[in-house]
């Protein structure tokens, strides 16, 4: 068995909110091992960005808070740490990266001077040191250039080069954990593959792991080795990556498979899509059953009386569901 | 072929770029740069292409919510290109444009009923309040709405059911043609394929033809008969949908159709990674704007023009080598 490095257990991030508490993650545990790529899939307002962010203590408080569970790092709780102490955690033991670069960088200063910035904050490095820390990063992630582009701001970077400098910066202390946050969503397909590639890479070279948000599940076929499945602040299916598509028993799962339409089967053009009627429930009020039984075709009447507990099917392979 | 619906050609929109203390004109941002293409009765057109490579445009310039700069577009056999206001007013009951922010597309001050029937009130399709008030219910059924939606404001409701309310108000005015700008590129992938097979079914029931703009080659693939291919303001390839997914002949739609991630981690694929990123198009590259990515490029690539033939049957490449 590999080593553990995050192990969540029973995790409920909740907001309050005029209308009453949203439950965003509501009972969500999940791992993740040394140098293992896991997915978390699902559609907005999942939970899948709520849970990456309070591993590392992202949600604001208020109006978030932790209801229950426990975030455990190398087997210590993440939850009553200081924000002191979370600082040391943060960029040199886990870093996440985000779905808009233009937004998570600075505008008014130089990428060097923001990677620097992370150099120096966590190791103690001169100016100077920090600076070429800094082109070593880009030169890393394959920016051309990157004595000259060092000195360069965000906006003179293209979207794909920002993301690339924003893994340059995450990066930049060698963190063990890397979560990454639809990196590739507002990106164009030739992009998204050079960033896949390149995450694929730096987690060779710096022998780290990678908890992939993401709503495409072609993404998570190509890069993940294990997928967990969200729905409605719920882990619906946790499965290993070969198993979840070549096997995905929640009848959620399978819909959103069978909803993609594939360039690679030209058989299939012109079927018609199976599509999931209706929508994501409300997490205001949500169901007290299984959050998905509204839009199952399988349901029945236990199904809207019970929230099924993960079951294991096969080898690693859990599903939340009575069938 | 069954008879043309829509003829653009050579069609070209130059936006102004001005700079400089007095703002005067210093360049040109070369958007569309001389597209052709046909699409006949009751077909659907997909339009696919990274981000700036003038897909929208040329959509735009199609209904002339944008001026296009040259170039003829002929409807049903008159330049729309040339027409008058009073003449592009009603030529608008038979063109019609959906959306890709149903959000930002739908007025938050009106309910739907008052959306949809704006437009039955601009162009005197129904002679009294309540006539116009059966269309909008019938309208909304046949989206797949409910009638009681008619009170009810655009934030009551999900992007999907939004994306719904567009399209109900370009059907309330029976168009011909409806040019469809990335309609399910910002919706999850359930609610996606619910929005796709609606699409299809009224297509079939009001024998519509579209044009279909996306970024997405699976979604386009998938309810094009056939498609065109866009990289820097112009057409690289147009072919039946099908032989443009089996045996893609231009060296960019190889590449992007390789980049697509396939939801299935049995399927492994040889990618054709491109390097770098979509040069500027106020300076597009000489010759053959994909030239400077081109695997697969020679010298006279950056001197000549390729111009889009038909190499094989109804598939048009513009490529010296290729085909």
């Amino acid at each position: 068995m590999a080593e553990t490095l995050l192990d969540i257990r029973g995790l409920k991030t909740w907001f309050k909110t005029d209308d009453g508490m949203i439950r965003a993650v509501d009972g969500v545990s999940l791992h993740l091992d040394r140098g293992e790529t896991l997915g978390i899939v699902g559609e907005s307002g999942c939970g899948k960005t709520v849970t990456a962010r309070s591993v590392l203590k992202l949600i604001d408080m208020p109006p978030g808070r932790f209801e229950a569970g426990q975030i455990l790092w190398q087997g210590r709780d993440l939850i009553p740490l200081s924000s002191e102490e979370m600082d040391k955690i943060r960029a040199r033991e886990i870093a996440i990266i985000f779905q808009e670069p233009m937004t998570s960088l600075n505008p008014v200063y130089t990428v060097g001077n923001q990677i620097a910035e992370v150099l120096s904050q966590h190791q103690n490095l001169s100016k100077k040191q920090a600076m070429q820390g800094a082109v070593d990063m880009l030169r890393l992630v394959n920016i051309p250039n990157p004595q000259k582009r060092v000195h360069d701001y965000p906006h003179q970077f293209s979207g794909g080069m920002r993301q690339r400098v924003m893994i340059a910066m995450a990066l930049s202390c060698k963190p063990k954990l890397l979560i990454a946050d639809e990196p590739t969503t507002a990106l164009d397909v030739t992009i998204q593959a050079q960033i896949l590639e390149l995450m694929q890479e730096m987690k060779d070279k710096l022998g780290m792991s990678i908890m992939l948000i993401t709503h495409a599940m072609g993404v998570v076929a190509e890069t993940c080795q294990r997928v967990v499945v969200m729905y409605a602040g719920k882990v619906v299916e946790e499965a290993p990556v070969g198993a979840l598509f070549g096997n995905p028993r929640h009848p959620y799962t399978q819909g959103l498979i069978r909803s993609i339409p594939r360039v690679d089967r030209a058989a299939a053009h012109r079927d018609r899509l199976e599509a999931i009627p209706g929508t994501v429930p409300s997490l205001l009020q949500p169901p007290v059953g299984c959050r998905f039984a509204a839009r199952c075709k399988y349901a029945m009447d236990i199904c809207v009386r019970e929230m099924p507990p993960l079951k294991e099917v096969g080898p690693g392979h859990r599903v939340a569901c009575v069938l | 072929m069954t008879d043309t619906l829509l003829s653009v050609r050579n069609l070209k929109k130059h936006f102004a770029v001005s700079g400089g203390l007095f703002k005067r004109v210093v360049d040109h941002v070369h958007a569309v740069d001389g597209v052709s293409f046909d699409i006949g009765k009751g077909e659907t057109l997909g339009l696919v292409g990274e981000s700036g490579c003038g897909k929208s445009t040329t959509g735009r310039c199609i209904l002339r919510l944008i001026e296009p700069s040259a170039g003829e577009v002929w409807f049903e056999g008159s330049d729309v290109t040339r027409m008058n206001h009073d003449a592009l007013r009603s030529l608008r009951r038979d063109m019609q444009i959906i959306f890709q922010d149903p959000y930002a597309s739908l007025n938050p001050r009106l309910t739907v009923g008052a959306i949809i029937g704006e437009a039955l009130q601009i162009h005197n399709l129904s002679p009294t309040r309540k006539a116009m008030e059966e269309r909008v219910v019938e309208l909304l059924e046949t989206v797949g709405l409910q009638p009681d939606h008619l009170f009810r404001f655009p934030h009551e409701f999900s992007g999907g059911q939004r994306q719904r309310i567009g399209i109900a108000r370009a059907l309330a005015v029976e168009p011909k043609l409806v040019v469809c700008d990335e309609p399910v590129s910002a919706l999850d992938v359930s609610i996606q394929a619910q929005v796709i097979n609606l699409l299809e079914d009224l297509q079939e029931k009001f024998g519509l033809t579209y044009l279909f703009i996306a970024h997405d080659l699976s979604v386009v693939e998938h309810i094009s008969d056939r498609v065109a291919v866009m990289y820097l303001g112009r057409v690289v390839e147009i072919a039946p949908s099908r032989a443009l997914y089996e045996t893609p002949l231009h060296p960019y739609t190889e590449a992007l159709l390789s980049a697509v991630p396939i939801p299935d981690p049995t399927v492994k694929r040889k990618r054709i990674m491109l390097q770098g990123d979509v040069p500027n198009p106020i300076r597009p590259p000489s010759g053959c704007h994909f030239h400077t990515r081109c695997p697969i490029a020679r010298p006279d690539c950056s001197e000549r023009d390729p111009q889009l033939l038909e190499k094989r049957p109804g598939h048009w490449v513009a490529c010296h080598y290729r085909g």
